[in-house]
């Protein structure tokens, strides 16, 4: 039996940072993700109410909404492109022998992209200016561009799962591709729903957690409850749906990706009555240490009976299924979202009960507190099925068909660590800056909502204001209220 | 014939963000030479005020130039991003570098702050247009063979330099215009003049680099050197080179705002030849974009695909475009989201 150690020192040695730079890159362009395919929808809802019903603070909520959607956009096209840059980068063998392949997906994505990229530039600037519905009408299509978008990248991820469409001839190189079996593989679906909702799920939580904080803090206007209620009630109903779709996926990888749900679940040998295990450590051996153990509930939840025949680790050679680290990383990740995935429920039941029972917000603190983590929880939730799918996956880039370490670029190894360095530096410059320019934000509007002006933020220093957010107007053009007349 | 109309498209895109990302790209280009706080502060406010609503729109094309390169010519993105990994790498940095001290640039209070942030933002708008030229300068030279690995032997040569220049000085040249013609369009009469300046300083430039670009004989890029001076790539290049001149006096004109199309037609001219230069190899008499073809089905699905997004995004594109000339957008002011 051939150990992790002794598998890796068989692994080129620019691996390892392709790896890291690429789960690096990757783990930080997700953050950004949920907002970007969410976040228009969440604010149209707002403006829509706001237009509907000439309600001046939702449209004030939408308007500063979008302000953050422009700061967001920016930052996510940045990672975005870095991403497509380390596909070449990175990984050119990959790209070299299956980029016709799967990469329709990708071109779909790219074109949904730049759709969302033009309305988003339209719907940002043309508050001043354009009527009213005109305005909200151009901004409609943003989710379903963005749908668009994500429909490309987790055609090309469910490619790479669960590859189809294609013939290998005597080389090993694809031929015969035939694009609807390409780009509908069978892990597409699950996946697809799966994302989607929970982009939408974390963008309702995120924003909701905001205006939480403020509730928290004893700001109990109108403003704040409308800010809470929207994006919470949004991602409180998606909560349930999700949770059939994360239990519904599970399944369908159980099918279709064995080796991967037996890393998820920590199965060594196959068998029936499969207990469950509640974290807890894999070892080399096989045995697990630490965690809780459920007896059967593995086998049931996979097939709805105990005698549920699951395949375990053992069943393929070492070298083509996850190590014991990876798999535990795996089952963890897989955990944890399921944990976060729980209690969410319970938090949404929460709100439909006070709703149901007195139309009102629920009046706990507690409910509050845990509304202001559910943003962040989801977030982590979010990084976790990415884990899950991406670290289950290994040691295969294209699942069975090659290798992440025949994929790799030929690029020595310490230029790859250099870039990784650097990278990582100016992430986190980058970053910073995106939250200090959110919280400035919010900071300054805070002010302005209790009177007292920003007027020291105006000062007419070399360059002042906020990207896109507040800034002078050009003239003294700007004396109407945009979208506020019917 | 899928492969060479994909091929087209491909080349397309590249003209696209040769002109839209070179717009922005030279306005950063003037950022960085705009001068002290105090001195730079009008320009710097010009251009950033500029730039904004079209800032990404303008950088999508790059990450569908990638698409269209990896799904059409699978080999071809291969072999690129093997051999030239420290330019593609370095433009890669460049971007991110870009968002980050165009995004922490304006939030900062402290000048000294904000001086290193803005060098940041404009240094690397210098950086990347040169790597992305120079990487293209590799490519046109042939010395990209399938197979080559990284070193420096095949991107730090004269045609990949010059390149890389001639790609900056493009920029600075697009990145002047569009400033001129914002400049009045914002009612702004005192920085007309100083970027029209600059706008010729820049047609100059782009001029001269294409003539020395033209003497450079490496016996490496004998083909495309034959294709630009012959035939259809010469036409192409000669029609550029009028492009400039017909821009330069545009822009002093009265119709500045057809100075914008004449220099946009100028630089896609000059992608165009260089494309035309190059048939039928994607790397020059190494791999042609026959070989270089990935599996027909998807290829047709491609040319589909793009022919759905013209008929989505053309109209789109041209309403954005249109609306930012006519001054219909503008950015959300304090009061709005303050009341």
């Amino acid at each position: 039996m051939k150990t992790a150690a002794h598998l890796l020192a068989n692994a080129p040695a620019q691996l390892l940072p392709a790896r890291e730079l690429m789960a690096f890159t990757l783990a930080s362009h997700i953050l950004l993700v949920p907002l970007g395919v969410a976040l228009p929808l969440v604010t149209l809802l707002m403006h829509y109410r706001g237009l509907r019903r000439a309600d001046a603070t939702a449209l004030l909520l939408a308007r500063r909404w979008s302000a953050v959607m422009a700061v967001q956009f920016a930052v996510g096209i940045v990672t975005g492109t870095v991403l497509s840059f380390e596909f070449g980068l990175l990984w050119p063998g990959m790209m070299g022998r299956w980029g016709d392949v799967f990469g329709l997906g990708f071109g779909v994505e790219a074109w949904a992209f730049f759709l969302e990229a033009i309305l988003i530039a339209i719907y940002l600037y043309g508050w001043r200016r354009l009527k009213p519905w005109t305005h909200f009408w151009l901004g409609a299509p943003l989710p379903l561009a963005a749908l668009m978008g994500a429909f490309g990248i987790i055609a090309a991820n469910a490619w790479m799962n669960t590859p189809q469409g294609f013939t290998l001839d005597a080389n090993g190189d694809p031929v015969n591709v035939t694009v609807r079996q390409a780009v509908f593989t069978p892990m597409f679906g699950p996946q697809y729903w799966h994302f989607a909702v929970a982009m939408f799920l974390t963008a309702g939580y995120v924003v909701a957690g905001v205006y939480a904080v403020g509730w928290l803090r004893g700001r109990r206007d109108r403003y704040h409850r409308l800010g809470f209620t929207v994006p919470f009630t949004l991602a409180a109903i998606l909560t349930p749906v999700q949770f059939v779709l994360g239990d519904n996926i599970a399944r369908q990888i159980f099918h279709k990706q064995p080796i991967k749900f037996a890393a998820a679940e920590l199965v060594w040998n196959t068998g029936t009555h499969v207990p469950e295990y509640l974290f807890g450590r894999l070892q080399e051996d096989g045995s697990v240490k630490g965690g809780l153990k459920i007896p059967q509930l593995d086998s049931i939840l996979a097939g709805f009976s105990p005698d549920t025949q699951v395949t375990g680790l053992n069943t393929v050679a070492a070298d083509d299924r996850p190590t014991a680290l990876q798999a535990t990383i795996v089952h963890w990740t897989f955990d944890i979202m399921a944990t976060i995935g729980s209690v969410l429920i319970l938090l949404a039941l929460w709100y439909a009960w006070c709703w149901w029972r007195r139309r009102d917000l629920p009046r706990s603190r507690w409910f509050f507190r845990c509304a202001a983590l559910a943003g962040v929880a989801s977030l982590v939730t979010v990084e976790c099925g990415w884990i899950t799918t991406e670290v289950g996956r290994q040691p295969w880039i294209v699942y069975q068909n090659m290798r992440v370490s025949e994929a790799v670029t030929p690029t020595a190894a310490a230029s790859l660590w250099t870039m990784f360095g650097i990278v990582v530096a100016v992430y986190v410059l980058v970053f910073g800056a995106f939250l200090a320019v959110v919280l400035k934000m919010r900071t300054r509007w805070r002010l302005a909502d209790e009177g007292v002006g920003p007027a020291s933020d105006l000062a007419d220093g070399p360059e002042s204001g906020t990207p896109y957010g507040p800034r002078p107007p050009v003239g003294a053009a700007g004396a109407r209220t945009p979208g506020g007349e019917l | 014939m899928t492969a060479s109309a994909v091929a087209w498209i491909l080349l397309l895109a590249i003209a696209a963000y040769a002109c839209g990302g070179g717009v922005d790209y030279g306005a950063g280009f003037w950022d960085l030479l705009a001068g002290g706080a105090d001195r730079g502060k009008r320009p710097r406010w010009l251009i950033d005020h500029a730039m904004a609503p079209v800032w990404e729109v303008n950088n999508v094309w790059l990450i569908f130039v990638l698409v269209l390169m990896w799904t059409g010519f699978p080999v071809f993105f291969q072999t690129v991003f093997t051999a030239l990994w420290l330019p593609l790498a370095l433009a890669a940095v460049g971007l991110v570098l870009r968002g980050a001290g165009f995004a922490l640039r304006k939030p900062t209070r402290r000048l000294a702050a904000r001086r290193v942030y803005g060098a940041v933002f404009a240094v690397s708008s210098l950086l990347t247009p040169f790597f992305l030229g120079a990487a293209v300068g590799a490519v046109a030279s042939g010395r990209v063979a399938p197979g080559t690995t990284a070193s420096a032997d095949a991107w730090a040569t004269t045609t990949s330099i010059m390149a890389g220049l001639l790609t900056v000085a493009a920029t600075a040249f697009l990145g002047a215009v569009f400033l001129t013609v914002d400049a009045r369009r914002f009612e702004a009469s005192d920085l007309v003049g100083y970027f029209r300046r600059r706008a010729w300083i820049g047609a100059g430039a782009l001029l001269l680099l294409g003539v020395l670009g033209l003497t450079v004989t490496d016996p490496h890029a004998a083909y495309v050197h034959h294709g630009l001076t012959h035939g259809a790539g010469l036409a192409l290049v000669l029609l550029a080179a009028a492009a400039v001149a017909l821009t330069a006096r545009l822009v002093a004109g009265r119709a500045a705002g057809w100075a914008r199309y004449s220099s946009v037609a100028a630089v896609a001219l000059l992608v165009a030849a260089w494309g035309c230069a190059q048939r039928p190899y994607l790397v020059p008499t190494s791999l042609t974009v026959r070989q270089a073809a990935g599996a027909s089905a998807p290829l047709q699905w491609m040319l589909i695909v793009a022919l759905v997004a013209l008929v989505l995004i053309g109209p789109a594109l041209v309403v954005l475009y249109r609306l930012d000339t006519h001054g219909v957008l503008e950015p959300l002011s304090d009061e709005d989201v303050t009341r």
